[in-house]
């Protein structure tokens, strides 16, 4: 691995539901809210089309941090969705935990189609979280580094 | 492999502010399966969108990526522009690097490298997308109406007139719901029959409406457009179309002390009835409980009096089976019991009345004929208390009532407190009230009246007890505003209970896989955008059955439920959304987890047969997933334990390679 | 100031009450059975409670007039259970004084030919510690 002379900036992959966090994201564009250039936003329908195998190889592949963002408890486009990925989450979060991905590494957020600035918020507070932790090497496989 | 175009949007400078678009559409170029890459100022542009066609007509394109604003700004813009140049519409990825990039970062060289990034995910995700076909359904053009009070009857109506068939099933033997039961309706005053009644005759005589009342739904099967909905016709023992509605035999029946269920247990009716005087139908109903000749053969009074030989002691329940293209749940509500609320004397005294027995006590055709009597002793009540928020509004944690206004009542009892002084101004009437909600157009005016004008005493507090002295009414109950407590010797005490969804709504959701709150009420596909329609494709909501309504609410939701069916029954084909799941059937085990988690019913299994590597045949349990109720949430794609189910336009595979494609 | 949001925040750990609940309808004031004597009463136990008026509410004679009955806690609409309260600030009473509302002393003279004994036994329950 070679050191790199730039500063350390964490790979963040963050998965959107198509009806309210993609959205939020949308409008945090709009309004010009800026994060870190870290997030990198994956669309799918529901929070709960994320199988945890999306967030297993993201690490794999050398992600810092993985974030979930979907609509809030009870506003799911597809009324249930997101009760599943808040149960399915935690499962996974706390198992990738034992695996040595520290929890702030991991997170799902409710964020609505209105609320661009809690998008960029979060965001941001994410992107510095995870950069206050450093590297990711747990899962990763060293194969796939350049 | 695909041979793939991309395309970089500079969207004037509000990309190429941040973004060197030059430089992404370059770095694009080396990706696998790009044979093409381009930018424009304006993508979007007539002159963009001609140079993707032509595009892709030179270099024979089969999949394209624009790099440009959000997908839920210009997806189907795009899609569009594929599809005229022949290519499959769903062969077109959108890197959104405006909204997501270029408007959230203010330095190119990351704006530059994020878009360059995201651009190759789209690219990876292209590569392995396929051509998608909404599927096709025809529509059955004929609605069903659950429940024919007031919502279902205007529902039915608006439907009717749009030209579509309707069918109307109630599980009472008459149509008119609630609102055939109150006096008079808030703030007009209007009297609810003479509103209401010339809408149940219109339902009769209109030819495209047929009406099952003493009939259930017992079973649906099918999805948008096409349900097949099985109707359980109660045998009434009467022929409908034989019976005039004379009454004949209401008047000869012996068995004369039943509960009148449509005046609430206040008076009596025979065993053969007609609910009241409009009914529709107007035909009589034996009550298989309480008839003699049915019970045990010694009778038959009906059957001698009845002058058109209507009486049929044989009728069997009947099922019929029916098509149906959408259906509207109109299933109404019910005051709660008050069973748990001991501290108002309710079970102890007649004299405790709810608001619904108070307006059979107030209406003309009631058990006093409209004469304000007490429920003990017929004398007419001196003071009255009235009760507001009985059982609404209560914490989960004390465990009795609702917590949910059930939104009514104000109006309803500033109605009561104000006919009643109109009509009797000798009494005096006190309403105990927490909040007055009057919101709604001249209500806050009507409750304003019935304070400044009838003087009725409303009172900032609530009643803790009433107990029954001596043929009187104590009420306990605090003054807020006074800061004092109130003993009041009431003689007609009335408690506005809390209105709850009618029993069978929970069955039906289940038969319709329509979701409920945890109070039991329908919810709605979008609590703002998409009132009136359920979540399940297919299934609408009209009335209280979705929340709390009153009755100019209520016609109006109706008459929104009933657009919403006439525009999908005006359609031959329904178009569906191609991104819906799929499984593997060679890989499916047959488990079950991916049905149980699908909010819409849209999974089904079948047996089907598999040829062995052997040679023989076995039978096994396979998922099959219906396209045209699908949604394509993904749901069960996590579920599934053999990884047979995937979701078209975002399969596993696409999602994984825009995670490696991020990652790499 | 500063105390007062102690001995509140102590008021609502003993009793478990959330007083946010209270959409002040006055049902627990008109269950009460010993309102007339009272000065403070049962929904306003609970609004000095929110705003930490818990000083006064200890002067005052009302929270020994409570027969803790739990007539206002049973009908409650909101699970806000006042009564709870009542029994919360008496005992922080009790403790911050050190200085029990019935000793053992003050029995002789109580007594009497009506009192129950479980009267005698109820009140030690209530007004000691």
């Amino acid at each position: 691995m070679s050191i790199s002379k730039e500063p350390y900036r964490p790979l963040i992959v963050a998965f959107c539901c198509n009806w309210c966090s993609y959205a939020g994201a949308d409008l945090a564009g709009n309004n010009r809210l800026a994060y870190p250039a870290d997030v990198k936003i994956i669309r799918v329908p529901c929070s709960c089309r994320v199988n945890p195998t999306f967030i297993l190889r993201a690490f794999q592949r050398g992600a810092d941090g993985v974030i979930l963002c979907g609509c809030h408890p009870g506003d799911c486009h597809y009324t249930s969705g997101n009760y599943y990925t808040r149960r399915r989450m935690a499962l996974l979060f706390s198992m990738l935990d034992y695996l040595g991905i520290e929890r702030e590494r991991t997170r799902v957020e409710w964020v609505s189609a209105a609320e661009g600035a809690k998008f960029a918020a979060t965001m941001n507070d994410f992107c510095e979280t995870v950069a206050s932790l450093g590297e990711n090497k747990r899962l990763e496989d060293l194969r796939c580094k350049k | 492999m695909q041979r793939i175009g991309v395309f970089v949007c500079h969207c004037g400078t509000n990309i190429a502010g941040t973004v060197d678009v030059a430089a992404v559409s370059e770095a694009l170029k080396n990706e696998p399966g790009v044979v093409y890459s381009t930018n424009y100022q304006y993508m979007c542009s007539q002159a963009g969108q001609d140079i993707i066609k032509n595009a892709i007509a030179e270099h024979g394109l089969t999949g394209i990526v624009v790099c440009s604003c959000s997908p839920r700004m210009h997806e189907a813009t795009f899609r569009k522009t594929a599809a005229a140049a022949g290519l499959n519409s769903y062969m077109v990825e959108i890197a959104n690097i405006r909204e997501q990039c270029s408007w959230v970062h203010k330095d190119m060289k990351t704006g530059t490298e994020k878009a360059i990034i995201l651009g190759k995910a789209a690219v990876a995700k292209v590569n392995l997308n396929a051509p998608l076909t909404p599927g096709e359904s025809p529509v059955t053009k004929r609605a069903l109406v659950i429940g024919g009070g007031i919502a279902g009857i205007q529902t039915a109506l608006d439907i009717a007139d749009a030209g579509f068939p309707v069918d109307i099933v109630e599980t009472k033997p008459t149509i008119g719901g609630k609102m055939a039961q109150l006096d008079k309706t808030f703030p007009t005053l209007d009297c609810a029959a003479c509103i209401l009644t010339p809408k149940m005759v219109d339902v009769a005589q209109n030819d495209k409406i047929r009406i099952f009342s003493y009939s259930e739904v017992t079973d649906v099967k099918g999805f948008v457009g096409n349900f097949d909905v099985t109707i359980k016709r109660r045998a009434r023992y009467v022929k409908e179309d034989v019976c005039t509605g004379c009454g004949a035999c209401t008047e000869k029946c012996p068995q004369k002390k039943i509960p009148n269920e449509f005046n609430l247990g206040m008076d009596n009716r025979r065993a053969i009835y007609i609910p009241f005087a409009q009914a529709v139908p107007k035909v009589a109903t034996i009550d298989l409980d309480h008839c003699n000749m049915l019970k045990n053969g010694k009778c038959g009074v009906c059957a001698k009096v009845c002058a058109a030989g209507a009486i049929d002691y044989n009728a069997k329940d009947e099922y019929i089976e029916e098509k149906y293209g959408a259906i509207v749940a109109a299933t109404g509500f019910n005051p709660i019991s008050m069973d748990k609320f001991d501290e108002f004397a309710y079970s102890q005294s007649k004299d405790v009345i709810t608001s619904l027995e108070f307006e059979r006590l107030t209406n003309a055709a009631g058990p006093t004929g409209g004469k304000l009597l007490r429920p003990s002793d017929g004398e007419h009540p001196r003071t009255i208390v009235f009760v507001q928020c009985v059982g609404s509004r209560c914490d989960s944690c004390a465990q009795k009532g609702k917590e949910y206004c059930s939104k009514i009542c104000c109006m309803y009892t500033a109605k009561h407190a104000m006919l009643t002084r109109d009509k009797y101004p000798d009494t005096d009437v006190y309403v105990f009230y927490i909040d007055v909600r009057t919101p709604g157009k001249n209500f806050d005016e009507f409750y304003r009246r019935a304070v400044e004008e009838y003087g009725v005493h409303y009172i900032k507090g609530m009643v803790g007890k009433v107990s029954p002295e001596g043929g009187k009414l104590m009420v306990q109950a605090s003054d807020l505003i006074d800061n004092k407590q109130l003993r009041i010797e009431a003689d007609l005490v009335v408690l506005a209970a809390a209105i709850e969804p009618d029993r069978s709504a929970r069955p039906l959701a289940t038969m319709l896989t329509a979701s409920m709150d945890t109070n039991d009420f329908f919810t709605e596909a979008h609590p703002k955008l998409r009132p009136v329609e359920s979540p399940t494709a297919g299934v609408f909501l009209s009335g209280t059955c979705q929340g709390p309504k009153d009755i100019p609410e209520t016609v109006a939701q109706a008459g929104a439920a009933a657009s919403k069916v006439i525009g999908l029954l005006a359609k031959d084909k329904l178009m569906g959304n191609p991104c819906v799941a799929h499984s593997d059937e060679n890989m499916c085990n047959g488990c079950s987890t991916c049905e149980n988690v699908c909010p819409y019913g849209a999974i089904t299994y079948e047996e089907k047969e598999f040829r062995m590597p052997d040679r023989t045949t076995r039978i096994r349990r396979v998922a099959r997933v219906n396209e045209a109720v699908c949604q394509g949430c993904g749901c069960c794609t996590v579920a599934c334990m053999s990884g047979a189910m995937n979701l078209k336009g975002f399969k596993n595979e696409q999602i994984l390679a825009e995670v490696d494609a991020i990652c790499r | 100031m500063a105390d007062n949001k102690k001995l509140k925040e102590d008021v609502l750990a003993i009793s478990g009450v959330n007083v946010r609940k209270c959409m002040k309808c006055g049902k627990c004031s008109g269950t009460c059975p010993s309102y007339g004597e009272m000065e403070y009463h049962p929904h306003q136990f609970v609004s000095m409670v929110e705003s930490g008026d818990i000083e006064k509410l200890m002067q005052s004679e009302s929270i020994y007039k409570c027969l803790s009955c739990m007539a206002c806690v049973e009908r409650c609409p909101r699970g806000v259970e006042p009564g709870k309260l009542v029994e919360a600030i008496r005992l922080i009473s009790i403790r911050r004084k050190d200085a029990n509302r019935l000793t053992p002393d003050r029995i002789s003279e109580l007594l009497d030919e009506d009192m129950p004994q479980q009267a005698l036994v109820t009140a030690f329950r209530k007004y000691t510690k």
